[in-house]
């Protein structure tokens, strides 16, 4: 691994701080906007993406991944008949 | 640096694309089948398609110096038609022959369905019978975790399936240990909104080195950049990885993959222009 944690943090800072930024105003537009039905399923899932970010375990990519995915079914060749 | 994309639509981009993507270091590609953006109604429609496949790109690639390869199938979005998938897939050896083509792809799930996956099967039957490699696409966004792991059950349940010989496209952070740990060969497609991002596809590289795992720009009608993959390149470089390391992920390792059907005849560039043919 080339760079040491300092050179990411210092190579990717004012990136990342964008996205997260991005992020803020998200929930922002979405606070500001008319009330409406939204699906509590789709924040639920933003929010809890955003709880992974700032939890104190690794591999917060693949975790936010799984977070976004539907639950493997190790039966479905059985469902399917195939 | 020069690059081989292993998977990129290029009957969707203009000539313009070709001549930049040679300027920017690209030697060969390949060029799975796919989706065109509606349903096709017919058979004849596919044999069309598969005639662009084996002549019309070739020719348009060869313009530029690019070496273009291909794959055939029915997609798995079509797929859902199982009585036209069958019509296809008898007719694809017709084109076997040809000498662009690597194998039976891009075959996959779209939705996870039992059709989807019978006629998966149908294909992996095809690739079997006529010995071709195999490409898979897996499914995206929230299928893409389901459907992967019902690619892979598929593969690994039949004994005949060599997986030296299966690139398993579009993993992501939370597919891609699964691929490789099977012995497959795996690969990272590069775009903007949905699969995955040059600075992602970096960490990964860097998290399972570069083992049977290659990149590709997808390079589609939808929003797509063809030139992501010198992104990719860029991202290594920044990072401070050696052209030795970056070289295998883009250049080394789909040669050495698509180097195990006899159709690559794949000329090195260093030896292009020169008489020679080169053993890859």
């Amino acid at each position: 691994m080339p760079r040491t944690a300092r050179e990411v943090l210092d190579q990717e800072f004012l990136q990342i701080r964008a996205k997260i930024l991005e992020i803020g105003a998200f929930y922002d537009r979405l606070g500001e906007a008319e009330a409406s039905n939204i699906s509590q399923e789709h924040l639920e899932l933003l929010n809890r993406g955003c709880e992974i970010l700032n939890d104190d375990q690794g591999d917060k990519a693949a975790r936010i991944q799984l977070l976004f995915s539907r639950d493997y079914d190790a039966d479905w060749r059985d469902k399917f008949a195939l | 640096m020069y690059y081989v994309d292993p998977h990129i639509h290029m009957v969707s981009r203009t000539t313009d694309d070709y001549e930049t993507l040679a300027k920017m270091g690209c030697v060969a590609m390949s060029e799975p089948a796919f989706w065109a953006g509606y349903d096709r109604g017919s058979v004849d429609g596919f044999r069309d398609y598969f005639r662009q496949l084996t002549d019309t790109e070739p020719k348009r690639a060869a313009q530029y110096g690019i070496q273009h390869f291909t794959w055939l199938c029915i997609n798995a979005k079509e797929a859902e038609n199982v009585t036209l998938s069958r019509e296809v897939i008898a007719m694809i050896p017709e084109f076997l022959d040809c000498p662009n083509v690597l194998g039976i792809g891009e075959i996959g799930l779209n939705k996870n369905t039992k059709n989807e996956a019978t006629v998966f099967l149908e294909h992996m039957e095809l690739a079997i019978e006529h010995d071709q490699q195999i490409l898979i696409h897996t499914p995206h966004l929230e299928d893409k975790y389901q459907g992967t792991r019902m690619i892979l059950d598929m593969l690994c349940a039949d004994s005949r399936v060599d997986p030296s010989r299966v690139l398993v496209d579009h993993v992501e952070e939370h597919t891609i240990e699964l691929v490789l740990e099977r012995g497959f060969w795996a690969g990272m497609t590069l775009y903007p909104i949905s699969k995955c991002t040059p600075q992602r596809a970096a960490d990964m590289i860097e998290k399972y080195r570069s083992e049977r795992l290659m990149a590709n720009s997808a390079g589609d009608w939808g929003p797509s950049k063809p030139t992501a993959i010198p992104d990719l390149i860029m991202e290594l470089r920044r990072r401070g990885h050696s052209e030795e390391f970056i070289r295998k992920s883009v250049y080394d390792n789909p040669v050495a993959f698509f180097s195990q059907s006899t159709k690559f005849d794949f000329v090195r560039p260093e030896h292009r222009n020169l008489g020679e043919q080169s053993s890859n």
